[in-house]
């Protein structure tokens, strides 16, 4: 008798229930069914949505959005890098001012920057190089310049912690091994240093050009004609407000969505020779 | 004898409050194999270092091959090198590491045809074809497209003696080369140094390796505290030291 306690074979298996989270969840579904009644009820014209989502204005302004993103984001790359490897240089003078570039370009707000570069032409009225050629300043800071310039170096500022991050990430062994083989300080940054550094610096630079994408529509205070510039103007004629913000917003989601697929491709590239979880998206 | 290759005279290098090598003098010619054994912290890895100016030394000289390492002698001065002229100086040497430090990003084909594309400027078609023949002949024919990481820590340590030799160099410095490694996979290392030892390469080795420097070593050089204690045939050294302090050493590893 007493040995029946220990057969289960022929018992009935019961689940647990999970209470607390069947609640949570139902909790959360029915906030978002009250956001979407609220956007379904309240008074957009879903139909100007539509509309404008083609528009000529719009796509012009997508386009510059993009332009923007990419020019100023080539700058902040490269000046990244290159500040980086000043700052671990072992010339004192080079270290110094990279130190000093990352301080001041990291610390003041990127609209700010924008406004500095766009009204340049106040201090100094005409640019060039003395002597040989100049120009009016303000024919050569467009809001197209301004912005890129503004936007880019305050970029080469972050970047150029990110790399200096991957660059440290990598083995000092691996710096020898190179220097073993005879290899010189750029040819071993180059071939052997940065491919690796590449890894560790990828996921954070996705992330700041997404970041970049949506610090673009700062340049609207300059008059760069990028998307939300061309949303506002279109609704300060039609008085459509929100209908062209949510133009904005696909765009700008679009834009994102693309380049995080993107960034999934260019890591798995620079995962070679690791056996780590590839990169994810 | 043959020619000398290696001369180092009064090597010092001293850290802020320590002296890691104190006077060390060493000749080695063409075709020798010398190990280099001792307790650690004695000084021998960095004298090797040295050797292919991963450290600088603060007093002293070595030459390899003739030239003098670091500088360049103008009369009566001493200019230092450029980076591009010690790197091409390290040219002529191969350096092999406890930690293998093979390149993660690349193949073990592409590891030992790095140097010889890129930096001897080799044609890529002959590097190739000469990397294919190192690989063959440490015994991973089969493992040419593998990466590091899919690779044995003794495989990995073949590669790079590969590698070393794609930059056909005049001379090896092994920083204990099987240190890192599960025994079971010591001798497979050894088999292929013992194989480049009788193939007439210079080897500097620096090791605990008893067997190995009694088998292949033609000579022995004891270092403690920053001097090299006793040197001679490996025979003598290991069997018969004149130095109280090298025979406990040999005494305390074969035990």
């Amino acid at each position: 008798m007493s040995e029946d306690i220990y057969r289960t074979s022929h018992l009935k298996l019961r689940p647990r229930r999970h209470w607390g989270r069947m609640v949570a969840a139902g909790i959360v579904l029915l906030l978002l069914a009250a956001l979407v009644r609220a956007f379904a009820t309240g008074k957009i014209e879903w139909s100007y949505v539509g509309e404008f989502l083609f528009a000529p204005a719009i796509l012009e302004g997508l386009v510059n959005t993009i332009l923007m993103t990419f020019s100023a984001m080539l700058i902040g790359i490269v000046l990244g890098v290159l500040f980086a490897i000043m700052r671990i240089s072992e010339n004192p003078v080079l270290s110094w001012i990279a130190t000093g570039y990352v301080w001041i370009f990291r610390g003041a707000p990127a609209l700010l920057q924008l406004l500095l570069w766009f009204n340049l032409a106040l201090v100094f009225p005409k640019i060039g190089i003395p002597g040989l050629m100049e120009w009016r300043t303000v024919d050569v800071m467009t809001p197209f310049v301004a912005a890129m310039l503004a936007l880019g170096i305050q970029q080469g500022a972050y970047t150029s912690e990110v790399v200096r991050g991957g660059l440290l990430s990598v083995d000092s062994g691996q710096y020898e091994a190179a220097r073993a083989i005879g290899m010189g300080q750029l040819m071993m940054l180059r071939r052997i240093v940065l491919p690796q550094a590449m890894r560790v610096i990828l996921p954070p630079i996705g992330n700041e050009v997404i970041g970049m994408v949506k610090i673009t529509s700062l340049a609207s205070v300059i008059q760069y004609s990028e998307i939300l510039h061309n949303a506002q103007i279109v609704y300060y004629a039609n008085t459509r407000v929100l209908e062209l913000l949510l133009v904005a917003s696909f765009w700008y989601l679009a834009v994102v969505s693309i380049l995080s697929v993107l960034q999934m491709y260019v890591e798995r590239h620079f995962a070679r020779g690791t056996k780590r979880p590839k990169a994810t998206g | 004898m043959s020619e000398i290759l290696v001369k180092a005279i009064d090597v010092t290098k001293r850290y802020a409050n320590f002296t890691a090598l104190d006077r060390v003098n060493l000749e080695i010619r063409k075709g020798e194999v010398c190990c280099i054994i001792g307790p650690s912290g004695s000084g021998k890895s960095t004298f090797l270092r040295c050797i292919n100016m991963l450290e600088r030394i603060d007093g002293g000289a070595i030459w390899v091959g003739g030239e003098l390492l670091g500088y360049r002698r103008q009369g009566d001065e001493l200019h230092e090198l450029r980076d591009a002229e010690i790197a091409r100086q390290r040219r002529h040497t191969g350096m092999v590491f406890q930690r293998f430090n093979l390149f993660p990003h690349l193949t073990a084909l592409e590891n030992v045809t790095e140097g010889p594309i890129h930096v001897l400027k080799e044609d890529r078609k002959a590097a190739v074809a000469h990397a294919r023949d190192l690989l063959a002949r440490v015994g991973l024919a089969d493992k040419m497209d593998h990466y590091p990481s899919e690779l044995s820590g003794g495989q990995q340590q073949r590669v790079a003696i590969a590698r070393a030799m794609g930059m056909r160099p005049d001379l090896i410095l092994f920083d204990e080369p099987t240190s890192a490694l599960d025994p079971e996979l010591v001798s497979e290392v050894l088999d292929v140094m013992k194989d480049l030892a009788e193939s007439g390469m210079t080897m500097v080795v620096v090791t605990h390796e008893m067997g190995f420097a009694r088998g292949v070593a033609d000579t022995v050089a004891f270092m403690e505290s920053g001097r090299i204690e006793e040197i001679g045939p490996a025979e003598k050294v290991l069997s018969n030291p004149d130095s109280a302090r090298c025979a406990a050493f040999v005494r305390a590893v074969h035990k």
